[in-house]
């Protein structure tokens, strides 16, 4: 234990003088994910209120025809815009994106009865006027139901008679469901921090110290390789835990700077969840650090041990993607998987929801006993000739 | 002391050592001595306990290695053909990291450090981070680690690599004070003039197995050549006839 320690320290010294051991893990590692996570935020709820809210403006060609129309479609967010003299060449040569045209006899039908025509002209190729184009379709598509509806009752007939069926569109992709799934990324953003944070200790004080020709001279000495082991183990989980510390702080600044007319993304990150955070993920450190090490020692050099552990950072994204592809309730069986179980119960911490003390038991000995099973094979794989030996 | 009883190690198809044996006294340099590839990096990790030897058993001072590594860990002291350095810490960290692993406080690792400086003349070193040492200044670093704990056995595999005239001078006084105070030296050289500067005896290995064993003077009359060089070629010749044969 003595000389687990011994070793933990000058790992911990010689990492704490490698700039890019503290750059990865003390800077970019807790970073990136908050200020990722921000960004994106920012753009998908920036973008949703832009739509909703913002006039949509439209070069209506033949506005003076009709007055009422183009009045109505302003009333639903449409802003018109003077006319030009050649649309279809100005949207072909996308300096306008969408054109409404209201064509010189609408006037004469309209007053007639039939159908009176307008043409939007557009781009569909263009993935960005979309949105513009369909949010038009349906301004004028409710302007003519209403004035159908409108000539149906003049007659004495109930407009239900031309409506058969009635389609009702529940999206449940409001600002709360996206919200959730940004949440559901939060989880392995805080898994890939930890990942980041141990990263180069891992890779350095295996495969680095072999590619240096370091770890012979290291394992001549009379010390039991089960201690050099426990003292690297704990160092790389020490900089990942440091990582994760950072992190969360982090998240919880960029918690506040959220915009603040989105309650619904339910961020609710204080001190309470930052805690209940890390004790979570402790046990998960732990395993972190030494499947990592596991993973570098057997790379020959530092550069095949990072493009391992590299691959190795996707991994918890598979529990992420399987709950927002399929989503399921937190049951139980789900606390007993590593990587799966801290994921599902930091999901539920973000959602203020009650986690039992059970299932944070049940996941913390498993992932302990993982972590325990790897240093075994770590600690074999110490012993073979195969890792020890440089040259 | 250390006794090689009859090693051999195999890796894959290629048969390194093949029926090494020897015995290295105290209070003697003894030299293992042979071509690149003769399987004397490899005889010596088996003597450091580093490699397990396909058959044969290594003693030092009586303790058998197979059963207790650690204890012959403790008796050792080693300069291994794999000598990096942690070029992020000084020459005294490094040297105390070790000395630390053997179990000392850090006042006795820090006492013990500066003795080791002091002696191999590398006080104005000490602190400054070993990368960026010379190839020398490498070596004696990691000489003064194998040397931390004070062993009563001392193995060196290739000490006067890379080395200048200076520093080589300087180790061949550490090596001979070594003798002196009674302890086991044991190196392996390609070199015949570090043989014949130091050792009192010689163990020349070729394809594996010891084709000589004996004081400079012996393999000379043995080999009836005036030239200890021309004695080497000689019974390597021989070898590797019988080899082919």
């Amino acid at each position: 234990m003595k000389q687990a320690r011994v070793v933990f320290v000058k790992e911990c010294i010689e990492s704490l003088r490698d700039r890019r051991v503290l750059l990865n893990a003390l800077v970019l590692g807790p970073l990136l994910t908050p200020l990722l996570f921000l960004v994106l935020v920012h753009l998908i709820v920036g973008r949703e209120l832009e739509k909703a809210e913002k006039p949509l403006p439209v070069v209506v060609i033949g506005q003076k025809t009709a007055p009422n129309f183009v009045e109505a479609l302003e009333q639903q967010g449409m802003l018109a815009l003077p006319e030009v003299s050649d649309p279809e060449a100005a949207v072909r040569e996308q300096r306008l994106d969408l054109v409404l045209r209201i064509l010189p006899r609408f006037a004469d039908d309209w007053r007639e009865g039939r159908p009176a025509q307008v043409e939007l002209i557009y781009d569909s190729s263009r993935q960005e006027v979309r949105g513009e184009v369909e949010r038009l379709e349906s301004m004028i598509q409710a302007f003519s139901t209403r004035t159908g509806s409108l000539r149906l009752l003049a007659r004495g007939i109930a407009p239900s008679v031309i409506m058969p069926v009635v389609m009702a569109g529940r999206d449940q992709a409001t600002p709360q469901a996206r919200g959730a799934l940004l949440l559901g990324m939060l989880p392995y953003f805080l898994i890939l921090t930890a990942l980041i944070g141990g990263m180069w200790l891992a890779i350095d004080s295996t495969a680095g110290e072999r590619e240096r020709q370091s770890l012979e001279p290291l394992l001549v000495n009379p010390v039991d390789r089960s201690a050099v082991l426990l003292g690297k183990m704990l160092a790389t989980a020490v900089f990942s835990m440091a990582s994760l510390i950072l992190g969360l702080l982090a998240f919880v600044v960029v918690g506040h700077l959220m915009p603040s007319d989105e309650p619904s993304l339910g961020l609710r990150i204080g001190s309470g969840f930052v805690s209940s955070a890390l004790a979570v993920m402790t046990p998960l450190v732990l395993l972190i650090a030494i499947a990592q090490i596991w993973v570098a020692s057997f790379a020959r050099s530092f550069r095949e041990a990072q493009t391992y552990l590299g691959l190795a950072q996707l991994l918890p994204l598979i529990p992420s993607v399987l709950m927002m592809a399929v989503p399921m309730r937190p049951r139980l069986w789900m606390a007993a998987v590593p990587l799966f179980g801290q994921q599902v119960t930091i999901l539920r911490l973000l959602r203020g929801e009650a986690v039992d003390a059970l299932a944070i038991g049940i996941g913390a000995s498993v992932t302990l006993g993982a972590a325990a099973a790897i240093f075994g094979l770590t600690l074999r794989l110490f012993g073979s000739e195969r890792v020890a030996i440089s040259s | 002391m250390i006794e090689a009883q009859d090693l051999w190690k195999s890796f894959g198809a290629t048969q390194a050592v093949a029926g090494v044996s020897f015995v290295a006294q105290d209070g003697q340099i003894t030299g293992l001595l042979g071509p690149n590839g003769a399987g004397k990096t490899t005889t010596l990790r088996m003597l450091y306990t580093l490699m397990r030897p396909d058959r044969g058993s290594v003693r030092v001072d009586g303790i058998d290695a197979a059963a207790a590594p650690v204890e012959v860990r403790r008796r050792i002291g080693v300069l291994p053909d794999a000598r990096g350095l942690y070029k992020r810490l000084s020459a005294r960290e490094n040297v105390e990291y070790f000395a630390r692993l053997h179990g000392m406080t850090a006042q006795q690792a820090r006492h013990r450090c500066s003795e080791l400086l002091r002696d191999l003349q590398m006080q104005s070193l000490a602190d400054r981070r070993t990368e960026g040492f010379s190839q020398g200044e490498r070596v004696k670093t990691a000489i003064a680690r194998a040397l931390v704990h004070d062993p009563r056995n001392v193995i060196l595999d290739e000490p006067g690599n890379g080395l200048d005239v200076m520093a080589n001078r300087l180790l061949r006084d550490v090596l001979r004070g070594l003798r002196t105070e009674g302890r086991c030296v044991l190196i392996s050289t390609h070199i015949m003039q570090e043989v014949v500067a130091l050792c009192d005896r010689i163990v020349i290995i070729a394809y594996g197995r010891v084709v000589a064993d004996g004081t400079p003077e012996a393999l000379r009359e043995h080999s009836q050549e005036r030239n200890l060089e021309d004695a080497f070629m000689k019974v390597i010749g021989a070898a590797a006839l019988e080899g082919n044969a």
